[in-house]
């Protein structure tokens, strides 16, 4: 299962890029025995049907990531690049990434301190003002390796370290791929459809046709989310803390959960022990809102593994928290069988 | 296409109020289409189908481009006959100081943003942008009888009617997106002259300026297979970064970036290569600011491309552009649908 | 009116808890419709059948409201917003929670600058003295609304919620009053619209209508210097022409103005650059829904004392009811 995630993880798929994930979650769900296949969109979907006329639930998770798009060749051979997703201008600084479909290295540089006027060091470098240094020295050279409409992404790799804790990029919401790749190895009396969506950190946009061609009757998102138990954050901003389990959404920015799905899932993780947390600040938005609003509209729940750092090149999850999310869908989903 | 141009131009179709250019676009579109319709929010659907060849289902590819303009509508009417304005889309408010205006109200009527002088004028005060609330348009009337000649909610347009400017250059007011639509026409008319499969559907859209709205119902309507969007983009100007800006002479706009099927963007500069019809590329990280943005996610999704005309100044009075671009991408578009052909299908997998 | 709205304004009802105001209009109406049904997201929908076009109404029924997302150890509530909350509404304003549970908002007064009042300085005091007091009657993830019971003053009626309890009157009233339509008429009581048109989006799309009309409330420009609007209390029920989530569609603005001056009803007609209705959703459900919208003015939107003029009310329903039993 940890190495799953590894492999997910290192894996390139930016927002409207997702080919490397997209692949490796074909060949994986394709070993559950669940029939695969890839939408309009490049959302890939896993089904599973259970026995006729039963209820269809969909289980969601976004397997794209925040990133880079080239948008232009300095004469020197440098990059301009814009973000997609929305990323903190301030930690690109000083960053490796890599470029194109060859994995061209390339790093976010600026002059160093000492070329820095004192007023500098102060302010906030502009996104737009960075470039990215592939190490070539003029455009020519360049243009051979790198097109301008090509996406790059964090270098970053998977590190297991301290009590149990794992650092990586992506981990939203590389570990709802994760969990519906395990989930996908049971087999239910319901129609269960894993969706792996495209383009959720832009807008939401794959899960916005998912929803519509698989008409749901009720889904379940999984997501990596803001775990801010650090120092300098006031408590009740946090919104969720490492080592207390899975957390449950009553409502975001994107929905106000079911009541009926969010009561069940509490108490599903009291009957079965399993730890968890109620998601404590509405911040954020996730594929559950534009599901929610698909078609006749759907009952949606949202369930994360709280994560530190996301949207950064270096978020730590506590694997703990990780296989109590895991454990806690899968009773659910036992639940869910009609006896 | 310069003429139709230059006619749509003048025609008033505000976001929201498009009834007048709409008319106008469906007549043009009936001298090369199967079947032209008009849906209830004023989308004009021109339907071409191509011939088939075999048994193979042929695809059908949506063509959009907006037909409505950024201008102001009247928010009140104040006791001395003045009226009080608001924007329709993004007009930028530092343009309309001085500019002329018609107001369509019962009558259509001659306007002017209403300036104070510089004789009486604050030191300082022209250092500032002037806020919407305190602009107004002067129509010459008295109060009394301006209420009988205009109501709250009346469209009102800039006056700028097309100029031809050096080589093939002219400028004017709604060029965004009227040039998409004029380019609409350009395809319609170079597909007389190949031999193509697909089942063609042109629309010009409603409501883009306000959310690309009318592309989201005329997308779900036609259910089509591809969508291709035509917009304009931004020229070069000095005041402008050049990563946001294109050259009015390097070729037509392929736009590159999440909301663009990968697989369909490279099938087009293909063609276009091909055909030696020169391309810029430009990106966008994000839903582009086009009737794209809806197409893409319309029903169970739609792969989407979108083409681009280079425009200075865009959304003012004298958005400028350079006509040779116009026949560039209607040939682009024209030759891309002929090469739709047995297998396109696969063009669209990931 | 007077009582329907003294009621309706009364019951708790934020984003996502429309239970219970679900419940109170189904009991005003059941008895004058054909059908009636809760959807997947709990809006509630009534039909009165009939033969020519579908007529969707919509009147949404949630109000704003706070959501708890902390309790510290002192017994302190930290919220956030349902739906869009100024904090400087908020100052000491008396709210409740569905359990009955009241409490006023304070604020971290060592601020120096007002200017810096967020809601994340802000809190709930329940009077309780420790988390676990405060757990005996309050969880995160409740919500509080505005509690602020209805007054009349000088024929206008001021309190909590008239955004939107007072468009839910008028569509309660108008279904009472409507005797016959050629039109086959689906009430809709919509959920969620507070945060973000929701309920409206999802109910469009099972009713499928010819045309609809959404009943709101909208903003005044008749206080002293007030951002400009030519919305007056007391000039009549306002005709939508535009607002940032919906250009009215022409036709159905059209019909509106034409039912009030055949019926020799006042109205206004509305401009706004801001602010968004049901109708914003409605209008572009599958190929798209000529849409409209009747709103009644009213002062001080999304404060604890929103208030509405009681001809203004009478006059909108009156307007409803001559729309809704002609033909289209």
């Amino acid at each position: 299962m940890v190495e799953v995630l590894k492999r997910l993880t290192e894996a390139r798929g930016v927002s409207g890029n997702e080919n490397e994930v997209r692949a490796i979650i074909l060949e994986l769900a394709a070993q559950t025995g669940a029939r695969v296949s890839v939408d309009r969109m490049g959302n890939v979907l896993a089904e599973k049907a259970g026995r006729p006329g039963s209820k269809k639930i969909m289980l969601e998770a976004h397997m794209d990531e925040v990133g880079f798009l080239i948008s232009g060749i300095l004469d020197n051979g440098m990059l301009r690049f814009k973000t997609i997703g929305s990323i903190d201008q301030r930690l690109l600084l000083s960053k490796r990434v890599l470029i194109g479909e060859s994995r061209i290295p390339g790093v976010i540089g600026v002059k160093a301190i000492h070329l820095q006027e004192p007023e500098e060091r102060d302010k906030v470098f502009p996104q737009k003002q960075m470039y990215m240094d592939i190490g070539t020295f003029c455009r020519e050279e360049t243009e051979e390796l790198v097109e301008v409409g090509d996406y790059a992404s964090f270098d970053s790799r998977f590190v297991r370290f301290g009590d149990n804790k794992v650092k990586a990029k992506s981990l939203d919401d590389r570990v709802g791929c994760g969990i519906l790749l395990e989930l996908l190895k049971e087999t239910h009396d319901f129609d269960m459809v894993a969706c792996f969506s495209v383009q959720e950190e832009i807008g939401l946009r794959g899960a916005k046709v998912a929803a519509w061609h698989i008409q749901p009757d009720l889904a379940i998102s999984l997501e990596g989310t803001t775990c801010a138990d650090i120092p300098d954050v006031p408590d009740h901003m946090q919104t969720t803390r490492q080592g207390k389990g899975p957390a449950i959404s009553f409502m975001d920015n994107s929905s106000i959960s079911d009541r009926g799905l969010f009561r069940r899932m509490v108490e599903t993780a009291e009957s079965h022990s399993i730890p968890y947390q109620i998601k404590e600040n509405v911040a954020g938005g996730n594929d559950a809102g534009c599901i929610q609003k698909s078609r006749g509209g759907v009952p949606t729940l949202v369930v994360s593994v709280p994560c530190r750092y996301i949207h950064s090149p270096s978020s730590v999850m506590d694997l703990k928290d990780y296989s109590d999310t895991l454990r806690l869908m899968k009773e659910f989903l036992k639940g869910c069988e009609t006896r | 296409m310069k003429e139709f141009l230059a006619e749509l131009m003048d025609l008033p179709g505000v976001s929201g109020q498009e009834e007048e250019v709409a008319k106008r676009i469906a007549g043009e579109f009936s001298g090369y289409c199967d079947e032209v319709r008009t849906d209830r929010f004023f989308n004009v659907y021109g339907i071409k189908k191509g011939r088939a060849s075999g048994g193979n289902p042929v695809p059908r590819v949506m063509l959009a481009a907006h037909m409505d303009e950024v201008a102001l509508m009247v928010r009140d009417i104040d006791e001395n006959g003045f009226l009080k304005v608001t924007k329709v889309g993004g007009v930028d408010q530092r343009i309309l100081l001085a500019q002329e205006v018609t107001v369509y109200g019962r009558e259509k009527l001659h306007g002017v943003v209403t300036t104070v002088p510089p004789h009486l004028q604050e030191t300082g005060d022209t250092r500032k942008v002037v806020k919407m609330k305190d602009l107004s348009v002067d129509v010459g009337y008295c109060a009394e009888k301006v209420r009988e000649l205009v109501r709250i909610g009346d469209l009102i347009t800039f006056c700028n009617p097309m100029v031809s400017m050096q080589g093939s250059m002219v400028n004017g007011k709604s060029i965004d997106d009227r040039a998409g639509v004029a380019m609409l026409k350009g395809v319609l008319q170079e597909l007389d002259s190949l031999s193509f499969e697909a089942e063609v559907c042109a629309v010009a859209t409603v409501q883009e300026e306000v959310g690309a709205r009318g592309a989201m119902l005329s997308a779900f309507q036609a259910e089509p297979d591809i969508g291709i969007a035509i917009d304009v983009t931004h020229g070069e100007t000095p005041d402008a970064s050049p990563d946001d800006t294109y050259s009015m002479e390097k070729g037509i706009v392929i736009c590159k970036g999440p909301n663009m099927h990968p697989g369909l963007t490279e099938r087009i500069l293909e063609t276009a290569r091909e055909y030696g019809i020169d391309c810029q590329i430009s990106t966008c990280a994000r839903p582009t600011g086009t009737d794209a943005r809806s197409i893409q996610v319309s029903r169970a999704g739609v792969p989407s491309i979108l083409v681009e005309i280079p425009l200075r100044y865009m959304h003012t009075t004298v958005e400028t552009l350079n006509l040779d671009h116009l026949k560039m991408g209607a040939r682009l578009i024209a030759l891309f649908i002929a090469s739709l052909k047995e297998g396109w299908q696969e063009w669209l997998k990931y | 009116m007077k009582e329907l709205l003294a009621n309706l304004t009364g019951i708790y009802g934020p984003s996502g808890n429309e239970q219970r105001i679900r419940e109170a209009i189904e009991n005003e109406i059941r008895d004058t419709v054909d059908e009636i049904h809760t959807d997947a997201l709990g809006n509630l929908i009534a039909v009165k059948k009939g033969s020519g076009k579908k007529i969707m109404l919509a009147a949404h029924m949630d109000q704003i409201g706070l959501i708890v997302t902390n309790i510290d150890e002192n017994g302190f509530l930290r919220f956030t917003n349902v739906g869009g909350v100024s904090p400087f509404n908020l100052i000491h304003r008396r709210v409740i929670f569905g359990n009955g549970t009241a409490g006023t908002v304070g604020y971290e007064t060592e601020m120096e600058d007002m200017k810096s009042l967020k809601r994340n300085r802000m809190f709930i005091d329940i009077g309780a003295g420790s988390r676990e007091e405060a757990r005996k009657c309050v969880n995160i993830g409740d919500v509080a609304a505005y509690y602020a019971p209805m007054a009349e003053c000088n024929g206008r009626y001021f309190g909590c919620s008239m955004d939107n309890r007072a468009g839910c009157a008028v569509l309660v009233e108008a279904i009472k009053a409507v005797k016959q339509s050629p039109n086959e008429l689906v009430y809709v009581f919509s959920v969620q619209e507070e945060v973000g048109l929701r309920g409206a989006r999802t109910a469009a799309y099972s009713v499928v209508p010819d045309i609809a009309i959404a009943l709101d409330v909208t903003p005044t420009g008749d206080t002293p210097k007030t951002v400009p609007s030519a919305i007056r209390l007391g000039a009549g029920p306002a005709i939508k022409v535009m607002d940032s989530s919906i250009i009215a569609h022409p036709m159905v603005k059209e019909l509106m103005i034409r039912r009030a001056e055949e019926a020799g009803i006042a109205y206004q007609l509305e401009v706004l650059t801001a602010g968004g209705t049901d109708s914003g959703a409605i209008h572009l459900s599958r190929e798209g829904v000529p849409s409209g919208v009747l709103s009644v003015p009213c002062r001080y939107v999304h404060s604890p004392h929103e208030m509405v003029d009681s001809g203004d009310l009478e006059h909108s329903v009156e307007l409803l009811v001559k729309i809704l039993e002609k033909g289209i």
